[in-house]
């Protein structure tokens, strides 16, 4: 092999250089992510039910939300019948967020975990929380 | 084990059509239509037309607090934010004079005073608008109301609409409005850097069944209904006395009308 000095020091140094981030971080993995939704506005729900249950807002909430912004906005139609036959308005700031007045423990928590930055918060007001 | 060409190609076909038939199974059982088959409503409280208009009788706006009162009404409710600095402002309903809001209309020898007189503008949510046809992500829209209506979301900030708008009507944010607005309403997004904005005809409002903002400040000065009802109060003022819309010359058919005189 015609310079192989430097060609397996040159891989060396790049399986160094490639792995680096993986070692780096090994076994430093970031808190699982723990949205709370301890409100006061949702302690005193009789049923602390939201829109649609758990499980799909969990997967689907973003779906939803852009079903309920373009409903509300271009089709003027801002009720929503959840699957159990209950009405809400449907607005960001007057329905979700007066439940989920958490926004740093209930949208953050997750959206920072992954990564994701959605950008409601460039327009919608968040709901003003106690400095923690 | 050896395996052929012809063997190698049968058994990859039949793994996609495993592959995909499992995607499409997962997708139906995951219900990707779910949300789809979740009803939507309008409010039984929410007040609808076929076209909303208005009439705004400048006779009964005359001191500079009425103005003030009708203006505030609007500005503080929809966040919009006052930069101090005509280069950026941001305007839902504002005044101006005469020669600028009907720049056809006028003569030398008009009814003393009317030049200086300020006139109430905000956009005319006209029947055929030209904000509406040349918005490329149609982010401007004309709603069933007859509200030209602006889904802030879809709007990339070409301000297109506000070359097309004769009005004026239309404003374009250059900064974060968020620092100048005086006392943000927590009921009502604010709008963001790069976005085109102007006055919605209180959408939000007459979903709850409430007038516009500005005609309930107005103390009856401005009047609020369906131009396509022959019953309503607009029509009524319409049938009654002699109004003008702002450069009707264009077709752009504004539905904002203006009594004068008489």
């Amino acid at each position: 092999m015609y310079d192989g000095s430097k060609i397996i020091a040159g891989l060396i140094v790049f399986v160094g250089l490639f792995t680096f981030p993986f070692l780096y971080n090994m076994g430093k993995a970031s808190a699982k992510p723990e949205p709370k939704i301890d409100t006061p506005v949702i302690q005193q729900l009789a049923e602390k039910k939201c829109v649609e249950p758990k499980s799909f807002m969990r997967a689907e909430h973003m779906k939803l939300l852009n079903e309920w912004r373009d409903s509300a906005i271009r089709k003027a139609k801002r009720v929503y019948v959840g699957a159990e036959g209950k009405e809400y308005t449907i607005s960001l700031q007057n329905t979700c967020m007066k439940c989920h007045s958490n926004k740093k423990k209930f949208c953050d928590e997750c959206h920072n975990y992954m990564a994701v930055k959605p950008y409601c918060w460039d327009c919608h007001l968040e709901p003003k929380e106690k400095k923690l | 084990m050896s395996i052929n060409r012809r063997e190698f190609l049968k058994i990859a076909g039949i793994s996609l059509l495993g592959f995909g038939g499992a995607s499409a199974v997962k997708k139906h059982l995951m219900g990707d239509n779910w949300v789809e088959a979740s009803e939507v409503l309008r409010s039984p409280d929410a007040l609808t037309a076929q076209q909303w208009a208005m009439v705004v009788d400048v006779r009964k706006i005359t001191t500079m607090n009425d103005y003030k009162k009708i203006v505030e009404a609007c500005h503080s409710i929809h966040n919009v934010p006052d930069f101090r600095n005509p280069k950026d402002e941001i305007k839902w309903i504002w005044k101006d004079t005469f020669e600028h809001t009907f720049p056809t209309s006028g003569h030398p020898y008009m009814e003393e005073g009317i030049e200086e007189k300020p006139f109430l503008l905000l956009c005319n949510h006209c029947e055929n608008p030209p904000c509406v046809r040349v918005c490329p992500t149609k982010a401007t829209f004309k709603s069933k109301d007859g509200i030209t209506m602006v889904d802030f979301h879809r709007c990339i900030g070409c301000r297109f609409c506000m070359a097309a708008c004769p009005y004026g009507a239309r404003s374009f944010n250059w900064r974060d409005p968020r620092p100048f607005i005086k006392k943000t309403n927590p009921e009502f997004p604010t709008r963001t850097k790069g976005v085109v904005e102007k006055c919605n005809f209180c959408a939000e409002r007459l979903a709850k069944g409430l007038e516009p903002a500005c005609v309930e400040a107005s103390n009856g000065a401005m009047v609020f209904g369906d131009l396509k009802d022959p019953d309503s109060e607009v029509r009524r003022i319409l049938r009654t006395h002699y109004t003008i819309v702002r450069k009707p010359e264009l077709g752009t058919r504004p539905s904002v009308y203006y009594v004068i005189g008489g």
